[in-house]
């Protein structure tokens, strides 16, 4: 059984509550923080604690802190990015909704450590009702002294306040979320000078996502040092998953990064297997936006070692056969599933999605969208899959954020992996109505090279 | 690292297409080629020096950064938006001669062509064009689009101004017109992705002195002028500077003339194709200016304007026009076939006062001149 941090009492009753929660242990990070570190302390344990970000890209948060421009008489802030939209990942949610004080007294100590005095939450719209929770959870935390005019005695002042979007995917890119937050139309910035330097309001700012705030509270009650130890390598201490599809027990896990990919889809401690008898065909491990694997390069790597749930082994073998840990949604899907479509779904997300400020992305994406339904409805051409391509080759890397790169991965990944797949819709357009492609020779031994 | 930042150079030198330049720190790698000038700048459709904020959106000025300086002289893994990327000293930079570039700009220019409905033909922008230009040096003959573009309405924003949206790259430049020269904002983005479109909202008038400047900046013929609407096509018309005494701007700008009446005003343009300044301020006019001083006798000209004579426009053959010998009779054996416009005969509108009629040039004007000569006759 795996070490639990964040969830540990997530389903202690009335956890919710601030009392309960504060019974429980809650807000020991926050007194440990304010009385005995200094902020560069607090910024110097997030470092030795190995902490990766947890929004999508895994940058490592001690090293983004110190990187926050300190100009005098300058406000800095701390902005929690809630927005998450990315299909497939459910995780931020859980986290707010059943257990909110522990983002509370991670964004009190990331603020402490920051000199934010005025932290923001900038939650999805759609998550209206959490709103709520977390509004109420900021209040109790204010009325027991833990948020407002010199909390703890030490002259530390904080505000927390919570903001929500309109149901905008691109609000989660970093800067695109600052705009929105200001009030603006949620079109990300052109990136010089990044947020760090010229954040809110002009202002130097850290954007961080809930989960990696959350991981405060254990990184300063147990020690960055011993929070180092869970997990392997540059994967520390526990991540949140959110496993959907075909699996028999689709839902939140919180793992220590030590097990495998195998492990996490066929145990009964977490998704417990495919259900119906039905067998793994392939699985997008880090939420949408990331490459799709087949069941082959999913349980082994092309080296033929086995795969793990870390930030490494999932990306091992770079875009050519491997994925990325990416916001941990975890999408598994079964011989039942049919590759192409899945690609249109999410081409048809990304066509929405997109800002349209810059050409390729605003373009391309609906160009790719509309290419796949040919394919996917029987109508598509050979020539429609190198163009495909083409497509989503001319849209990576050259755009202003990097939901065009989100955009063209899972094209990229889908042909890549699954090209036959895409020519038998081509060449059998009836048949392709009819059934699906199965599971084919996706889960076949590799041909790993002896050494 | 302070330090280092005191100690930087006022003036860097930076290396574009293996031609080197020395320009002020700070300055963006799309100026510093402009300084070069010629085939080794950059295209850009979305950057606009007058205005602040603009540019890097469009994704046509992308260049590879081969080192980013002689402290740090790693390449740049993605390519970089010239107009937002400042150069370093020692920056090695390549446009014409990296692969990679061309590459992508033909991508960038296929994607602005996707939904664009190539309506040059009915266009007034056409022949003064920044994407035709870009379609005709970095495009392919072809596209590989084969479904339905996308349409709007066609919108008028306030008397003077049409907007039409099917023909717009979303390049924000008139956004930021309404916003930096205007001193309500109005104007701006509605929507998002492939759907997103420039619009007033619900069709507010865009009523400022200003706000005629849209015009000049968009790159293509999204924003056209109401009162120059298919009046003439630009390379018919002759263009003077001019300028009179105007409370509200400069009062420089250019004339497009057909004999002695005045088509269009609009700003001066230097050779980027923007607002020329003057004591470095840039020399919008103002509506008033543009709209309503259509006499020549309301300027003092100064002389012909210089266009490039790679410009469609100084082909406009004006003066001693030479009529093509017709040759549709001789080729097809005596036939001749009815003409549904003779573009020579249209170009010889001077008949009509263009500028007098209330609305646009439609065919309708030239076939009533035509039926009342043909009634008479009978
Ligand atoms: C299109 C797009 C959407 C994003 N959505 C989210 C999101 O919903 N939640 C999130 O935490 N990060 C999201 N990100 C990543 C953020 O830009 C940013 O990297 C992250 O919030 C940084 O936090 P971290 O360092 O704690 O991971 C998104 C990025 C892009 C490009
Ligand atoms: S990549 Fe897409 S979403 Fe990002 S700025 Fe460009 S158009 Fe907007
Ligand atoms: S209308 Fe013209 S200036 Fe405005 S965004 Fe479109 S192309 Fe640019
Ligand atoms: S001119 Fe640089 S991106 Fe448009």
């Amino acid at each position: 059984m795996g070490r639990k941090l964040l969830l540990e009492k997530a389903h202690v009753e009335n956890i919710r509550s601030y009392d309960v929660y504060r019974k429980e242990g809650g807000y020991r990070s926050v007194e440990k923080a304010l009385k005995t570190l200094s902020p560069d302390q607090v910024t110097e344990e997030v470092k030795k604690s190995g902490l990766r970000g947890r929004g999508g890209a895994g940058f490592p948060t001690g090293m983004k802190w110190s990187f926050l421009a300190k100009p005098e008489g300058v406000p800095r802030y701390l902005v929690v990015n809630a927005d998450e939209s990315e299909p497939g990942t459910f995780k931020d949610r859980y986290l707010m909704e059943f257990i909110p004080h522990l983002l509370i007294e991670g964004m009190i100590v990331s603020s402490y450590a920051l000199g934010s005095n005025n932290s923001y939450i900038y939650i999805r719209g759609e998550y209206a009702w959490i709103t709520h929770i977390l509004e109420q959870a900021i209040e109790e935390a204010r009325q027991n002294g833990w948020l407002g005019k010199n909390i703890l005695g030490t002259g530390f002042d904080c505000d927390i306040f919570v903001q929500r979007g309109a149901g905008a995917y691109i609000c989660g890119e970093e800067t695109a979320l600052l705009e929105s937050l200001e009030g603006k139309r949620g079109n990300p910035r052109i990136k010089p000078p990044f947020p760090a330097v010229k954040g809110l309001w002009g202002c130097p700012t850290v954007v961080n996502n809930v989960e990696t705030i959350a991981a405060l509270v254990p990184i300063i009650n147990e020690g960055g040092e011993e929070y180092a130890k869970i997990g392997i390598g540059k994967s520390t201490g526990t991540k949140l998953i959110s496993a959907c599809g075909n699996i028999n027990k689709p839902g939140v896990y919180e793992i220590d990064m030590t097990i495998s990919v195998e492990e996490f889809i066929y145990s009964d401690e977490y998704c417990g297997g495919i259900p119906k008898g039905r067998k793994l065909k392939a699985c997008i491990p880090g939420g949408s936006s990331v490459p799709i694997l087949p069941a082959n390069l999913l349980l082994k790597t092309a080296k033929g070692e086995t795969r793990m749930m870390t930030y490494e082994s999932l990306a091992d073998g770079g875009f050519a056969t491997g994925s990325m840990m990416g916001s941990g949604g975890f999408i598994v899907m079964d011989d039942s599933q049919c590759v192409v479509r899945h690609t249109y779904t999410l081409a048809r997300f990304y066509r929405h999605e997109s800002c349209g400020q810059c050409s390729p992305c605003r373009e391309g994406t609906g160009w790719m969208e509309k290419i796949l339904w040919n394919i996917e409805t029987g109508k598509g051409k050979m020539s429609d899959i190198d163009l495909l391509w083409d497509i989503q080759r001319k849209i990576e890397g050259n755009t202003i954020c990097p939901l065009g790169d989100a955009a063209a991965w899972p094209v990229a990944a889908a042909i890549r992996h699954f090209r036959d797949e895409f020519e038998w819709h081509v060449t059998n357009p009836q048949e392709a109505q009819q059934r699906n492609y199965g599971l084919a020779h996706y889960a076949d031994a590799l041909a790993v090279p002896v050494a | 690292m302070a330090d280092e930042i005191k100690k930087a150079p006022a003036a860097v030198k930076v290396t574009i297409d293996n031609i080197t330049v020395e320009v002020p720190a700070g300055t963006t790698i799309l100026n510093a080629a402009r300084q070069i000038g010629g085939d080794v700048t950059p295209p850009a459709m979305c950057y606009y020096s007058k205005l602040e904020g603009s540019g890097g959106k469009c994704r046509t000025c992308l260049v590879e950064v081969a080192a980013g300086s002689a402290a740090d002289p790693r390449p740049m893994p993605k390519l970089v938006a010239s107009c937002r990327t400042t150069v370093m000293d020692g920056m090695v930079v390549k446009n014409i001669t990296s692969d990679r570039v061309q590459d992508a700009r033909a991508g960038v220019v296929e994607f602005l062509l996707l939904n664009h409905p190539l309506d040059c033909p009915v266009c007034d922008q056409a022949g003064e064009c920044h994407l035709q230009d870009l379609g005709y040096e970095h495009g392919k003959e072809g596209t590989r689009y084969e479904f339905n573009r996308r349409t709007f309405e066609k919108e008028d924003i306030g008397p003077t101004i049409q907007l039409h949206m099917n023909r717009c790259i979303l390049c924000y430049r008139c956004t930021y017109v309404a916003d930096q020269l205007t001193d309500n904002r109005v104007h701006g983005v509605l929507d998002r992705g492939d759907h997103a479109q420039i619009s007033t909202y619900i069709s507010k008038a865009i009523d400022n002195n200003f706000s005629g400047n849209m015009i000049d900046v968009c790159p293509v013929g999204a924003l056209t002028d109401k009162t120059f609407r298919f009046k003439n096509r630009v390379w018919f018309t002759k263009p003077v500077d001019a300028h009179r005494d105007c409370p509200d701007c400069c009062g420089k700008v250019t004339l497009w003339q057909r004999g002695d009446e005045v088509l269009r005003v609009t700003a001066r343009k230097d050779e980027w194709g923007e607002v020329k300044s003057y004591d470095g301020k840039p020399g919008w006019i103002c509506n008033t200016c543009r709209f309503e001083k259509k006499k020549a006798s309301d300027w003092t000209i100064e002389g012909p304007t210089v266009i490039n004579r790679h410009s469609v426009i100084s082909q406009g053959h004006y003066l001693n026009k030479q009529q093509p010998k017709e040759t549709i009779q001789e080729v097809m054996g005596g036939l001749k076939p009815r003409l549904l416009m003779d573009i020579h005969e249209v170009s010889e509108v001077n008949k009509l006062e263009l500028s007098e009629l209330p609305g646009a040039a439609t065919s309708q004007q030239y076939k009533t001149n035509s039926n009342e000569s043909s009634n008479k006759t009978v």
